[in-house]
């Protein structure tokens, strides 16, 4: 079972290691983590994605409130959130098939952020499906490199994950 | 002006510590300077490890955090052990490390360690000190951390330029701000009373109590709602001495090294009601078959161990005083029925050890039961880990006393250090050590500092030349091949114990070890007994 948990820590040195330790020390791989300062700038929010079953996830719940710079765990609810991620794909481009890619950039409403003799790199912030299937219409032309953020979530309409 | 070391003096002194257990080093000597002029007495132990389990034996008897203090590097990674014993059994210590200048941090110069990093898993909380000004509000943080919800260890890393730097002037916060950090201890009052509703409603409950009845000092209470409704109550290693061992109630120790009677209501129970216990393995074998077999009200200050190891149908959040306070005033003149009371009765009478004696050597069962009755009752046995502790267990007649021993982690050489602690705690009771010749082994240095400190601590080792709990395992498990097990016939450790002016024999009966029981407990002076013990003397029956 994929989860998604937004964490509200404070903003201090070493927060980070506590937490991915903790998944660690348990044997969890963390998919997708995204770090950044919240409107309040003593407070942090980070969003994890994680595989694991109810137990797991009601374990790692209660551990991660038992550390102290540890200020807020919420695990947000399927389809009721918003998520995304940002990637950064350089995409091999002959100048023959400079047309076909831009066509699908346009078509998936990716950004072009730099054209070159032979390669497009595009910006693309959308759901972590949305990148998936924008890599798969571009592995034809050859992929030279990805770049992604972690995914951020944040809950739709008037629930909110605050202090 | 004042220095970051007269702070960490003051700050302690603030929060009331009179004793602190440790061995210097550079980067911590800006503090033991300041200490040279203060009244807090420093016990120098000789191994850090050691300073970190007397703190725990400090606080378990003083009922307040223990302090220990080692220096940078490899003072602070030998306090290791002890911070992480602490830490499994929830026990409040403070540990001061030295650390090198905040400028060389990370440039892996002479005894630097990443201390903070290397707790991470057993500390509740660590600092490292980055301002001179942070160490007032970091001092008090972490007494309050380590004291509040489930006691256990905080770290506090000072590098040296911290000590050392001036600052105006020093005041101690009154209060801690922290809006992470707040211990639910009321006890959900409708989880209460849907608790005793399951309780009324039980054919044959059980009460299993652990180390958090103790912590919370709330042992009277439990006592008093067990003698309210007449609810049989089992212990685990932690939680020995919430019920006086004689009480008709009490039916011993759980678990696999526990009381047969005690397992065999565990197995026979519809309810059983855990206090302040986490129920790991060594407690409870088969969690999925308790929990298949019984209902479960689980009380605890930690909700992370509330259906962590067993599946729970009530779960309660809270101190155990005011859960427990709380049953008290709403479970009415409920009393358990004659027919499980009746039957309780018959498994305490007929589960009874029957112990076997080797001719020739001391048989330790029979005599850790004469020892309580030898002792004042209000008496501190601590006791070591492997077969030593497995016997004092069971055998052990608590009365108004304690039984020190880590029944979490398990680390061997805890009983000396921890005996220091307790007695330097309490400096009136009868502190007597339990050991086998293993675990004496791994913490006999510290003869000197109870020689030293001039401390009424009697120490008795059961000796058998192995490492009897393993070798148990070995026998049982591994076609009785003794691989590492044998102890040799060195140290003598009578004339060992002489050589650190403490006055010591050696006896191979159960008469002779009570002869000279009943002579030491009179003296106001340390002793070792050395009892000669049959190697295949089991743990239990």
């Amino acid at each position: 079972m994929k989860y998604t948990l937004s964490i509200l820590v404070e903003n201090q040195a070493g927060v980070l290691s506590k937490i991915s330790g903790l998944f660690s020390r348990r044997g969890f791989n963390i998919d997708s983590l995204a770090v950044g300062v919240t409107n309040d700038p003593t407070v942090s929010r980070i969003t994890i994605v994680a595989n694991g079953d109810e137990y797991v996830v009601e374990q790692l719940e209660k551990q991660l409130n038992k550390l102290i710079p540890v200020i807020k765990v919420k695990r947000l609810i399927e389809g009721e959130f918003i998520s995304r991620e940002l990637s950064l794909i350089k995409v091999h481009c002959a100048a023959a098939k400079r047309f076909e890619i831009l066509k699908i950039a346009d078509l998936m409403h990716a950004k072009v952020v730099d054209v070159a003799v032979d390669t497009v790199t595009l910006e693309y912030c959308e759901t972590v499906e949305k990148i998936n299937t924008l890599k798969d219409l571009l592995k034809p032309y050859g992929i030279r490199e990805i770049v992604s953020t972690g995914t951020v979530a944040i809950d739709k309409g008037k629930a909110e994950v605050t202090v | 002006m004042i220095s970051g070391a007269d702070i960490m003096v003051k700050c302690l002194q603030a929060e009331g510590v009179d004793t602190v257990f440790g061995y210097p080093g550079a980067t911590i000597c800006p503090f033991y300077d300041a200490l040279y002029d203060s009244d807090i007495k420093h016990i120098l132990v000789r191994q850090e490890q050691n300073a970190a389990h007397a703190a725990s034996g400090y606080a378990r008897a003083r009922m307040r955090p223990g302090v220990c203090v080692a220096t940078s590097g490899p003072g602070a990674t030998n306090l290791i052990t002890g911070i992480a014993t602490a830490y499994t059994d929830s026990i409040p210590i403070i540990a001061i490390t030295g650390q090198v200048r905040s400028d060389l941090l990370g440039r892996d110069v002479f005894q630097e360690a990443d201390i903070t990093g290397a707790c991470e898993p057993f500390t509740k909380h660590s600092y490292l000190v980055s301002k001179t000004e942070d160490l007032p509000r970091v001092f008090k943080e972490a007494f309050h951390i380590a004291t509040t919800g489930r006691p256990g260890p905080v770290l506090i890393d000072i590098p040296m330029d911290i000590q050392t730097n001036k600052i105006e002037n020093f005041e101690y916060p009154e209060k801690v701000n922290l809006r992470s950090y707040k211990p639910n201890t009321k006890g959900h009052t409708v989880q209460v009373k849907r608790a005793i509703e399951l309780i009324k409603k039980a054919k044959r409950p059980i009460i299993v109590s652990g180390g958090g009845v103790l912590s919370s000092g709330a042992k009277l209470k439990l006592q008093k709602f067990a003698d309210m409704t007449r609810i049989p109550v089992l212990s685990t290693m932690m939680g020995i001495g919430v019920m006086p061992s004689e009480h008709p109630l009490y039916l011993g120790m759980l678990g696999t090294h526990g009381r047969r009677c005690a397992n065999k209501a565990l197995h026979l129970t519809d309810l059983a009601i855990v206090c302040g216990a986490r129920l790991g393995d060594r407690a409870i074998a088969a969690p999925d078959q308790m929990s298949e077999r019984t209902k479960i009200i689980h009380i605890d200050i930690d909700p992370a161990e509330i259906g962590k190891n067993v599946k729970v149908d009530i779960p309660i959040v809270g101190d155990m005083n005011n859960v427990l306070k709380n049953m008290i005033e709403n479970v009415g003149d409920f009393r358990i029925n004659d027919e499980w009371d009746a039957q309780v009765k018959d498994l305490k009478a007929h589960y009874q050890s029957k112990i076997s004696t080797f001719e020739g050597f001391v048989e330790p069962r029979t005599l850790i039961g004469k020892l309580s009755s030898m002792l004042k009752s209000k008496a501190i046995l601590c006791a070591d880990v492997g077969q030593n502790q497995i016997w004092c267990a069971n055998n052990f007649r608590i009365r108004e006393g304690r039984f020190f021993t880590t029944g979490g982690m398990g680390t061997m050489g805890y009983s000396i250090p921890a005996a220091i602690g307790a007695k330097l705690g309490l400096k009136k009771r009868d502190v007597v050590v339990v050991c086998g010749d293993g675990s004496f082994q791994m913490s006999l240095n510290e003869l000197s500092t109870i020689v030293q400190n001039n401390l009424n601590i009697k120490i008795i080792v059961m000796r058998n030349y192995r490492l009897g709990m393993v070798r148990e395992l070995q026998d049982n498990y591994y076609n009785g091949r003794h691989s590492a097990t044998v102890l040799n016939d060195a140290p003598d450790i009578v004339a060992l114990a002489k050589a650190y002016g403490i006055d010591s024999v050696e006896v191979s009966s159960n008469e002779d070890a009570e002869k000279y029981i009943g002579k030491i407990v009179e003296s106001d002076k340390p002793f070792v007994l050395v009892c000669r013990v049959h190697p295949d003397t089991p743990s239990i029956l």
